[in-house]
């Protein structure tokens, strides 16, 4: 989110200088700052509000301060407003389709005893975090940079209970459906589904607990499917059935929403399944950075150390590189990565420069991943505002 | 059309959250407000017009509007659509599009 137009939209004041129009153009629309307010959600830290009803709540900036997102700043993020209040002990997890040999049913305490337990940390993104940003706006949940976090997810492979199932060589499309459901009738179900191939890869996971503690409800408890390296909107929350297809999921969720044009992105992951002429579904997440400790504006001290950190991530190879600039673009120096904790996880960053003398110093970021796919300067536009990942620009200005 | 009504027993504990804090924002005074506030709080609340302004011209709120109704199946009659569409242009919406 952009801070500068946030706190000058906040203060009534009319600030008619090129310098504000521009810096709001640059941002969020300004209904979606008006409308940006903090409140904190049961369980929660306060987060940016984007809607009340179904809940769609992002994390302010300055709580990525570290690798994993605690689970009271972790965003919220709902489809549809009937969301149950489902009670642990009866809920109950329904596995089959006509592509599965064998149907079973689990009770969570089943699904814990059953299968292996494993832990994967994996960052989970909204499809459309920084949609908000995009230039010119399109309509949709006008995000900031903080529909995003990253977490350790516990729970069993999918691919264990999928082979218990029998799932068969028929089977071409997993797919999830939850407990959420629309207020009408009318409303098409939230349902979703991946290819085979991904559903049996060992880091698909079905979890039950966040960063050592149960789900939280507002992030999908008790059960919710972890996708790695693919945004969010396969990662369904509350859980109630698993189905192995012999045919494509029908579905407005899947042939209409989350959807990029074909073409226009670089990615190995393809939904073949899927795809029509024009279009193909959404998959790996792109390579991406938040700078989290400084604002636009924000005072240094001339021949002191500025400290800059953020964190980085992408779809799953990992972060080779991230480079910072504190002139623009013009000069890149490469930061210090912190730990390793995973090719799925945030991998944090900091970059210090001594301001030899005062003026504006334009701070940029970019993540290079292990792909050598990198952020781009200028946003590659498309109508849904999904992939957002230019280079973010914070000036900070010695005195 | 009062929502609360719409709301199964079984569910609504985070609805109820939403309800409670939602009434702090009005849409702004205006012919079709009431239309606008009587069709599309049903599914959501309404700081969802409000987050996407201003940006929008006609031709974008008449597509929200119709994608409410084709793909969400909003049960709005036609002839309320022109008045909700204008409203929205009205007041969320601009004339042309942004340079």
């Amino acid at each position: 989110m952009d801070r500068r137009s946030f706190v000058l939209a906040g203060s009534g004041a009319t600030f008619l200088s090129l310098d504000w129009r521009r810096a709001l153009a640059a941002g969020l629309p300004s209904g979606a700052i008006e409308s940006g307010v903090l409140e904190a959600l049961p369980g929660k830290a306060p987060l940016i509000k984007r809607s009340y009803r179904p809940p769609n709540y992002e994390t302010p900036v300055d709580l990525f301060d570290s690798a994993i997102t605690p689970n009271r700043a972790f965003f919220v993020r709902w489809h549809l407003a009937n969301i149950p209040n489902v009670d642990a002990a009866s809920w109950r997890l329904k596995v089959g389709g006509a592509a599965a040999a064998t149907p079973a049913e689990y009770s969570l305490d089943e699904l814990k005893r059953g299968f292996e337990n494993v832990e994967v940390t994996a960052v989970c993104q909204c499809s459309g975090s920084r949609r908000g940003l995009s230039d010119p706006h399109v309509p949709g949940v006008e995000w900031g940079y903080g529909a995003v976090g990253n977490a350790r997810w516990k729970g069993v492979r999918l691919r264990d209970v999928l082979n218990k199932a029998g799932v068969k060589k028929e089977a071409i499309e997993i797919a999830f459906d939850g407990a959420d459901r629309g207020v009408l009738p009318a409303t098409p179900d939230f349902q979703k589904s991946i290819p085979t191939w991904k559903a049996l890869d060992e880091n698909t996971l079905l979890a039950w607990e966040m960063n050592g503690e149960p789900l939280p409800h507002l992030n999908g408890a008790p059960l919710r499917v972890i996708v790695p390296g693919w945004t969010a909107t396969y990662w369904m929350k509350m859980l109630t059935s698993i189905e192995a297809l012999d045919k494509p999921l029908n579905t407005f969720w899947m042939n209409t929403a989350y959807r990029v044009p074909k073409g226009k992105f670089a990615f190995a992951d393809r939904f073949l399944t899927q795809e029509s002429d024009a279009s193909t579904p959404i998959t790996e997440m792109v390579v991406n950075s938040i700078i989290t400790n400084i604002q636009d504006g924000q005072k240094i001290a001339v021949g002191q150390d500025a400290d800059v950190r953020g964190i980085a991530w992408d779809g799953g190879y990992g972060i080779r590189s991230v480079d910072v600039s504190a002139d623009g673009g013009r000069n890149w120096t490469a930061a210090e990565l912190g730990p390793d904790l995973g090719r799925y996880s945030f991998r944090t960053w900091r970059y210090a420069f001594r301001p030899a003398k005062p003026g504006d110093y334009p701070v940029m970021a970019r993540a290079t991943n292990r792909q050598g796919s990198t952020q781009t300067a200028e946003l590659i536009f498309n109508p849904p505002g999904y992939h957002n990942n230019v280079m973010q620009r914070i000036v900070l200005v010695a005195a | 059309m009062n929502a609360r009504y719409l709301l199964c027993a079984a569910a609504v504990a985070t609805a109820a959250i939403a309800f409670a804090q939602e009434a702090k924002f009005e849409l702004k005074p205006g012919p079709g407000r009431d239309l606008v506030m009587g069709n599309c709080a049903v599914c959501h609340s309404l700081d969802y017009i409000q987050g996407n302004s201003p940006f929008m011209t006609r031709q974008v709120w008449d597509a929200e509007v119709t994608k409410m109704i084709k793909a969400y199946g909003a049960p709005v009659p036609a002839e309320s659509v022109p008045a909700i569409v204008d409203y929205l242009t009205a007041n969320y919406g601009v004339a042309t599009p942004a340079k």
